[in-house]
């Protein structure tokens, strides 16, 4: 196994390609039993796993994935990270996702290329103006950072948006939060994947789970396509597909799977310096180091399964795009692709302790869950190891939306592109 | 995908608004328990595989109407009553 990736190991590589780079990950077979199993080897189940493993001490953990490491949502988001949140249990969560990012290409020896560019979000009306201030300032009193701009200074920093007199959706400012940006969203999945790896986990791959066993109301272990594996722990981290699991525990959740899709160019000169979010319709922006301009939008809005994103908004999404920066109807769409999304109905997620005992919820993460997941990480394990929310999760129970405790954040939960 | 409406035939997704679960029955009026309005209106079947489903022919005939499709494949496999 890889002990740790240095500059002279890069050298060493490069100038004597055929010596091979070891495996990041010990390619495990399945144990009869353990003492927690994570099925999900998506961000979220992977930093589950090392959390558990470096925090509270367990020995014997597997993760498993039905497909490869890397293959769901880790790997097919837009790789946006930020903490401009202002709803209750959402702003000190996220805020503490941001503040792991800073630490954890360290953290776990692998450059996860963490790129604090700054995302603006741009207000296209005067009541917008008034939404993003107080967005802003309740940012600015939990700590976090956050920037008013008005249109003559985000033309400055943004030249390229469409600030002409036809402008169908004229720009009154932005709010910038500086510390967002983006991260290599791959190198999260393997980042982790490594480091739980080292601390003994053992991570199963084209292991899926097709069945939950229980005796009474507790869970004793799970039916794979590789056997049977015992344990009376159980964590489902499986992102869209949280209903089709829950539901082989008798669970039924607040969740619906809809596609969502995300769209890459061809590579061109560095031109967008920030993330760009747009007021006037769900829409998101970066430039990769690539060069490419990687982008999305709103969900495809029907529940579907088929990770294959329909035409029609991929229609709605190139509209966006012009309309906002008129350059992007010059440049060719290099790849699209979707992934399946666990949509609440207040698009905000779950951590937390099921009905069923010894089974655990990581899901409903709707746009959100790949910012979210060191803190995801490090809450769900604190929530399966001690059987309890973390001081940070505690508004992520499954019943909030019955005690009328939704977290309605962005106006981005499944109903609303029922407009 | 392509939707058939049973008035106007196979026309685009584009041109149809989605409603939901069909199959989702309304507790009766009057049923007491939070639990059962709370499942009513927050908890979904949301199957991998065929779902009963409404949809609009929003920018056609505009008549609501109800469809089986696979959630699996967005194969359509027929038209509900
Ligand atoms: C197109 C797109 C763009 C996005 N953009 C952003 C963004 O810019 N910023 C942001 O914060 N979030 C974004 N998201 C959301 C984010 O990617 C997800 O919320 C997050 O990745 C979900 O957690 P995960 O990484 O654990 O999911 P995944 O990587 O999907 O992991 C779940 C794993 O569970 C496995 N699995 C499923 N069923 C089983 C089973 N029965 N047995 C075993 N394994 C199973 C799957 O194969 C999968 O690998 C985006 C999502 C999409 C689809
Ligand atoms: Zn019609």
């Amino acid at each position: 196994m890889a002990k740790g990736y240095s500059v002279f190991s890069i050298l060493k590589h490069a100038l004597w390609p055929e010596t091979v780079w070891p495996e990041a990950w010990r390619k495990a077979e399945p144990k009869p039993n353990y003492d927690i199993i994570i099925i999900g080897g998506g961000g979220h189940g992977l930093a589950t796993a090392y959390y558990l493993a470096k925090n509270h001490g367990v020995k014997n953990i597997a993760v498993l994935e039905k497909s490869y490491i890397g293959s769901g949502n880790v790997g097919r988001n837009t790789t946006i990270i930020r903490s401009n949140y202002m709803l209750g249990a959402n702003t000190a969560f996220f805020e503490k996702s941001m503040q792991m990012w800073e630490g954890l290409s360290q953290e776990l020896g692998f450059n996860l290329m963490v790129s604090h560019r700054g995302q603006m979000v741009i207000g296209v009306s005067p009541g917008q103006m008034d939404g993003l201030a107080r967005r802003g300032n309740t940012m600015r009193l939990n700590g976090i950072d956050a920037e008013l701009f008005d249109r003559k200074e985000v033309e400055k920093e943004l030249p390229y948006l469409d600030f002409s007199k036809e402008a169908r959706f004229p720009i009154w400012g932005g709010l910038l939060q500086p510390r967002a940006g983006t991260v290599r969203h791959d190198a999260v999945a393997w980042g982790y994947a490594r480091a739980a790896s080292a601390l003994g986990v053992d991570i199963i791959e084209n292991c899926e789970v097709t069945g939950i066993l229980k005796s009474g109301n507790r869970v004793t272990g799970v039916q794979t396509s590789r056997g049977k594996i015992l344990s009376d722990k159980i964590g489902i981290a499986v992102a869209g597909h949280s209903s089709h699991v829950a539901r082989m525990a008798g669970l039924k959740l607040p969740v619906e799977s809809h596609l969502l899709q995300a769209f890459v160019t061809e590579p061109v000169k560095p031109m967008v310096h920030h993330v760009v979010s747009w007021g006037a319709e769900l829409f998101y922006l970066s430039q990769s180091d690539k060069g490419g301009m990687v982008f999305g939008g709103h969900i495809d809005g029907f529940n579907n399964y088929t990770q294959r994103g329909q035409f029609t908004k991929v229609k709605e999404i190139m509209e966006c795009a012009v309309t906002l920066i008129p350059f992007m109807a010059r440049l060719r769409l290099l790849r699209h692709w979707a992934g399946i999304q666990d949509m609440t109905p207040d698009g905000s997620p779950f951590i937390c302790t099921t009905p069923v005992d010894g089974l655990y919820l990581n899901g409903g993460w709707c746009y959100q869950g790949f910012k979210a997941t060191p803190a995801s990480g490090l809450t769900f394990a604190h929530t399966i190891a001690m059987n309890e929310a973390h001081e940070l999760n505690k508004g992520y129970e499954l019943d909030r939306l019955m005690n009328g405790a939704a977290l309605d954040e962005h106006g981005t939960g499944l109903r609303d592109y029922r407009q | 995908m392509r939707i058939p409406c049973p008035y106007c035939g196979e026309r685009d997704l584009g041109e149809f608004t989605y409603g939901g679960d069909a199959s989702k029955a309304r507790p009766a009026h009057g049923s007491k328990g939070a639990k059962t309005w709370g499942d009513y209106v927050f908890v979904f079947e949301n199957p991998k595989g065929p779902h009963v489903e409404y949809w609009q022919h929003t920018l056609g005939c505009r008549q609501w109407f109800k469809l089986k499709r696979d959630t699996s494949t967005n194969e359509i496999l027929g038209m509900e009553q």
